[in-house]
C-alpha cells in the first residue's frame, strides 16, 4: 500500500473508552484500518488490547464513543453484527471442536450441520479453494482433535476466510507456533492483505510487528501512545514506547560450567492425555549456567516440570540430585533438596487467588518457617510477606491485600520472593515472563542471572526462543518428549533450533533444516 | 444477560445485597401471611415475641439453636474445605448412638469421666462415618455429595433397627426407643429449673475452637489453601489428601458432637425423631453464615428464633408456622443469590 493513495477506510474507531470501575481500560481511542493494510496493535498485559477487541466483538459495550464498518455504524453490544459485518477473529485460545473434522468446524455457525441445504461436496471444494489461494495447508476430511497446534490455527483462519471476512484479527497468533510454522502465517497474511483484506495483528514481538505490519499503534494504559509507519520505527523505540521508558535486558556473561547439581538418566514419564510424557531422557543442569529448554507447547515441558516439581516420578530411569536419588519425591521433597520452583501458570498453580500476600508467600515454607507445634506464627509471616514485597519490588498496597488485585509481573515477583529466599541451588523457571510487561520481564530475568552468577543451577522452559537465546548458557530442544542435544550459545540459529522444534533430527541427530511449511 | 466478575468489591457492594435477602425474606413471609390471614406485623411481632420475649422463651431459643450451631459448624468446616458432608445427619445420629450404648448402665463411672467419655465417643463415631466417603473421594474420586446423602438414609434405617433390636428399652412398653442415659451421663443445666443444658456452652466453646483452628493453626491454613485452590495447595507441598482426610474427621466430630448433645443435654434417650433434620439445616446455617463459625452461632440463633417463635406465634394467632420453613428456604435462596451479588455484577447486552 503506497503512503499517497488513501485507501477505503473498513474500520474506524472513534473515542473508545470503557471503564471498569476506577480502572479506565481504553482511554478515547481512535483509529483508522484500511482496506488491504496490516495494523499491529502493540502494548503490554494489561495495555488495553484486548478490552479493544472485545468492544468490537460486542462483547462489552464502551462507556463512549462509536465504531464504524465499512462505513457503517456498529451496534454496540451485539456479538454477531462484527461477525455478519466481516470481521474475523483468531483468538490465542481456539475455539474448535475437537470431535468434529475441519469442514465442519468451518461451517459450525454459519449453517447448520443437517441442514438439507447444505452440500458438503460444495463446501469441502470451497475450502480446498481457500486453503489452495491462502496456501492454508489442511484436509477438509481430517478430525480436528488429530490436528498439530499450526493446523488448528490455519482452520480458525479459514473459518474467518470462509465466512467471508474482509478483516482479520489476529490475537498473539505466533505464540504457540514454530518459526516455520510463523513464517508459513506470515505468507499466508500477505496473500490475504494483496486480495484485500485487512488484518489487525496483536502481539508484543517485536520482530514479528517489522516483519508484517504497515503501521503500528501502541496501547500504554488504555491509551493510544503512539503511531507509526512501520517503516519510520525500530524494534527500540517500539519497545520504549510500549513501556514509556527505555529499558535494558540484563546481559549474561560467558562463565565455566560447574558441577552437575541435577542429572537424569534415561529417565521417562507416562503420557499425560494429549500432552507427551518424557522418552528416556538424558540431561545434566549444572551450576552456574542457565540451560534453556526451547520447544513448542505440549512436547513434554508440561512432564518434565511437574518431574523436577516433585509432581510425579518417574516411570522408568534415574533421577539424582546433588549425586543421589531421592528416596521419596513430593512437592516437598523438591523443596527440601533446594529446587525453587516458578510454576507456568502462576494463577492457577503458583498461588491462591483469594488469600491475601502474606498467606501467598508462606505456602511453601509454612509448616518448617512459620509455625511451632500446630500454631502459625502470623506476626513472623506478615513481616517475611513485608520483606519480600520490600526487596523484590512487589508494588502494591500492602501485605494484606488478596492477591489476585496484584497484576501478574507483581505476583510473578512475589512467587520469585517466595522461591529466591530459599536460597535454593536449582531453580525451575517455567513460562517465567509469559504475558508479563517488559520490565518484569527483564526484573524477573535478572533475578535469574542474578541467581546463575552465585552458582545456581537454572532450567529456563519457554516457547519463545529469543529469551532463549538471550539468556542460556546451553540450549536443548524438546519434541514429543525427546531431548535434543545441549547446544552452547551461540551456536545455533533460530531456524536450527526451529527445525529441531519441528521434530527434525532426533532419530538421525542430523540437521535437516527443510522446512516443509515455510513457502 | 451475564455476569460480570468484580476485582474489588466495595463495602456497600458486600452489605446491600445480604442486606436485600433478608428484606426479600421478610417481604415474601409477609405476602404470605397475607394470605393465611395474618398482619403481616403482627406475625412478626408474635415471632419475635415468641423467640424472645421472655426468659423462658430466651433460653428455650437457645437450646434449639444448640444442635444447629453443631452441625453449621460441621458443614462450615467440611465446605470450607470444599468437601461436600451432606451427612450431618447420619453422623449426628452416630454420636447419639454411641452416647446411648455407653451412658446408660453399661459403665459405673462418676460425671465427670463419663461425660468426656461419651462426647468423645461421639465425636470419634461421627468422624468415623464421614471418613469413609472421605476416603472414596481421595483414593477413588466418588463424590461424597452422593456417599454421605444416600449413607443419611442407610443409618437411619440402622437406628431403627437398633431401637427396635439391641437398643430397645425393656421398660419402654414397646416403643422404639432407647433405655434412658444414668443421671452420670446427663449434661447439666446451665441454669438452674430451667431447660438450658450446658450443650449450649459446649456449642460456642467449639465454635470459638473452630474459629482459632482456622485463624491460628496449621490445620487451618492447610484447610483454607486446600478448599481454596487444591493445585495450588499440591503444588506447594501441602499434603492434600492427609488434609482432606482431617477435615473430614473434625466435621463428621462436631456432628456427632450435636447427637451427643442432644441425648445427653435435651432428650435423655434414644428416638427415631431426635433431629428433625438439623443435619440438613446445619447445611442453611453454615451457608447464612457465609461458613464463618462465629457467623454460625448468630445463624443458628437466627434460624432457631424464627423456628420458636412460629410456633408461639402460631398457637396465638393461627397463621400455621409452615411460614418458619418457608422463611428459611427463601432466606437460603435469597442469601447465596445475593453473595453472587457481591462477587459479580450484572449486565445486561
Amino acid at each position: 500500500m503506497s503512503n499517497s493513495e488513501k485507501a477505503q477506510v473498513v474500520l474506524r474507531l472513534q473515542g473508545i473508552t470503557k471503564r471498569f470501575g476506577p480502572v479506565t481500560a481504553n482511554a478515547d481511542v481512535s483509529f483508522d484500518l484500511h482496506r488491504g493494510e496490516v495494523i499491529a496493535l502493540l502494548g503490554e498485559n494489561g495495555a488495553g488490547k484486548t478490552t479493544l477487541m472485545n468492544i468490537l466483538f460486542g462483547q462489552y459495550t464502551a462507556d463512549e464513543g462509536a465504531i464504524e464498518l465499512f462505513g457503517q455504524p456498529l451496534p454496540p453490544g451485539a456479538p454477531r453484527a462484527a461477525l455478519d459485518a466481516g470481521v474475523g477473529m483468531v483468538h490465542q485460545h481456539f475455539t474448535l471442536a475437537d470431535n468434529l473434522t475441519v469442514w465442519e468446524n468451518i461451517v459450525l455457525g454459519v449453517d447448520h450441520l443437517t441442514a438439507p441445504t447444505l452440500k458438503a461436496r460444495q463446501v469441502k471444494s470451497r475450502i480446498r479453494d481457500l486453503a489452495e489461494r491462502f496456501h492454508l495447508k489442511v484436509d477438509p476430511n481430517a478430525r480436528v482433535g488429530r490436528l498439530t497446534v499450526g493446523e488448528r490455527q490455519r482452520v480458525e483462519i479459514l473459518k474467518a476466510l470462509y465466512r467471508d471476512a474482509k478483516i482479520l484479527i489476529l490475537d498473539e497468533p505466533t505464540a504457540v507456533l514454530t518459526p516455520q510454522e510463523a513464517e508459513a502465517l506470515f505468507t499466508t497474511l500477505r496473500e490475504a492483505i494483496s486480495s484485500g483484506l485487512s488484518v489487525i495483528f496483536i502481539s508484543h514481538k517485536l520482530h514479528e510487528v517489522m516483519a508484517i505490519s504497515h503501521r503500528v499503534l501502541v496501547l500504554r494504559h488504555g491509551q493510544l501512545v503512539a503511531e507509526r509507519a512501520t517503516k519510520d520505527t525500530n524494534r527500540e523505540e517500539m519497545a520504549a514506547l510500549m513501556v514509556g521508558a527505555e529499558v535494558s535486558a540484563p546481559s549474561i556473561e560467558a562463565r565455566a560450567a560447574g558441577a552437575p547439581l541435577l542429572s537424569l538418566r534415561a529417565v521417562s514419564t507416562p503420557d499425560q492425555g494429549a500432552a507427551p510424557g518424557l522418552k528416556a531422557l538424558n540431561f545434566e543442569l549444572c551450576a552456574g549456567q542457565i540451560t534453556g529448554l526451547a520447544g513448542v507447547s505440549g512436547n513434554g515441558q508440561a512432564a518434565l516440570s511437574d518431574l523436577l516439581s516433585g509432581l510425579i516420578t518417574p516411570s522408568a530411569g534415574e533421577m539424582a540430585l546433588h549425586g543421589s536419588s531421592p528416596a521419596r519425591w513430593s512437592p516437598r521433597a523438591a523443596i527440601a533438596n533446594g529446587i525453587a520452583r516458578i510454576p507456568e501458570d502462576r494463577h492457577k498453580t503458583g498461588t491462591i487467588a483469594d488469600f491475601d500476600l502474606t498467606e501467598n508467600a508462606i505456602l511453601e515454607t509454612y509448616a518448617t518457617r512459620f509455625s511451632q507445634r500446630g500454631w502459625m506464627d502470623w506476626g513472623k509471616a506478615r513481616a517475611f510477606a513485608e520483606s519480600l514485597i520490600k526487596g523484590y519490588d512487589v508494588r502494591c498496597p500492602g501485605p494484606d491485600i488478596r492477591i489476585r488485585l496484584l497484576s501478574g509481573g507483581n505476583m510473578q515477583k512475589l512467587i520469585l520472593g517466595r522461591v529466591l529466599e530459599e536460597n535454593p541451588d536449582i531453580i525451575l523457571a517455567n513460562q517465567p515472563v509469559r504475558g508479563l510487561d517488559i520490565g518484569a520481564v527483564n526484573y524477573v530475568h535478572g533475578e535469574l542471572a542474578k541467581a546463575r552468577a552465585r552458582g545456581a543451577a537454572v532450567l529456563l522452559i519457554s516457547e519463545d526462543l529469543d529469551e532463549i537465546m538471550r539468556l542460556s548458557d546451553v540450549i536443548h530442544v524438546i519434541s514429543e518428549g525427546r531431548l535434543s542435544p545441549a547446544f552452547a550459545r551461540g551456536t545455533m540459529r533460530p531456524e536450527e533450533l526451529g527445525s529441531w522444534m519441528a521434530g527434525h533430527g532426533f532419530d538421525s541427530h542430523g540437521m535437516d533444516t527443510g522446512a516443509p511449511d515455510a513457502a | 444477560m451475564r455476569l460480570e466478575p468484580i476485582e474489588a468489591p466495595s463495602t456497600a457492594r458486600r452489605v446491600i445485597p445480604p442486606a436485600l435477602a433478608i428484606a426479600a425474606t421478610f417481604l415474601v413471609a409477609s405476602l404470605l401471611a397475607l394470605v393465611a390471614g395474618g398482619n403481616p406485623f403482627a406475625v412478626f411481632g408474635l415471632i419475635l415475641k415468641g423467640a424472645f420475649g421472655s426468659k423462658f422463651s430466651i433460653l428455650e431459643t437457645f437450646n434449639s439453636a444448640t444442635p444447629l450451631i453443631f452441625t453449621g459448624l460441621a458443614i462450615a468446616v467440611a465446605f470450607r474445605a470444599k468437601l461436600w458432608n451432606i451427612g450431618a445427619e447420619a453422623q449426628l445420629y452416630a454420636g447419639a448412638v454411641l452416647t446411648v450404648v455407653l451412658g446408660t448402665g453399661a459403665l459405673g463411672l462418676p460425671a465427670y469421666l463419663m461425660l468426656p467419655l461419651c462426647a468423645l465417643a461421639a465425636m470419634l463415631a461421627g468422624a468415623l462415618l464421614l471418613l469413609g466417603p472421605a476416603l472414596l473421594k481421595t483414593r477413588l474420586g466418588v463424590d461424597e455429595v452422593v456417599t454421605t446423602l444416600l449413607f443419611n438414609f442407610i443409618f437411619l434405617l440402622f437406628v431403627s433397627y437398633l431401637l427396635e433390636g439391641p437398643l430397645k428399652d425393656p421398660m419402654g412398653m414397646g416403643w422404639p426407643k432407647s433405655a434412658r442415659l444414668t443421671p452420670e451421663a446427663r449434661l447439666p443445666r446451665l441454669v438452674e429449673g430451667l431447660r438450658l443444658h450446658w450443650g449450649f456452652a459446649l456449642a460456642l466453646i467449639s465454635a470459638l475452637v473452630v474459629w482459632v483452628i482456622n485463624t491460628r493453626t496449621t490445620l487451618g491454613y492447610e484447610m483454607r489453601a486446600v478448599g481454596q485452590n487444591a493445585e495450588a495447595a499440591g503444588f506447594a507441598g501441602i499434603p492434600v489428601t492427609r488434609v482432606i482426610l482431617k477435615t473430614a474427621l473434625l466435621s463428621g466430630g462436631l456432628a456427632g458432637l450435636a447427637g451427643f448433645s442432644e441425648v445427653s443435654g435435651l432428650k435423655g434417650a434414644l428416638t427415631l425423631d431426635l433431629s428433625p433434620g438439623f443435619g440438613y439445616t446445619g447445611i442453611v446455617v453454615a451457608m447464612l453464615a457465609l461458613l464463618h463459625p462465629l457467623g454460625v452461632v448468630l445463624a443458628a440463633l437466627f434460624v432457631a428464633a424464627i423456628f420458636v417463635g412460629a410456633d408461639s406465634m402460631s398457637r396465638a394467632i393461627g397463621v400455621p408456622s409452615y411460614l418458619a420453613d418457608i422463611m428459611l428456604a427463601s432466606a437460603l435462596l435469597f442469601m447465596v443469590l445475593a453473595i453472587l451479588l457481591t462477587k459479580f455484577r450484572l449486565r445486561r447486552d
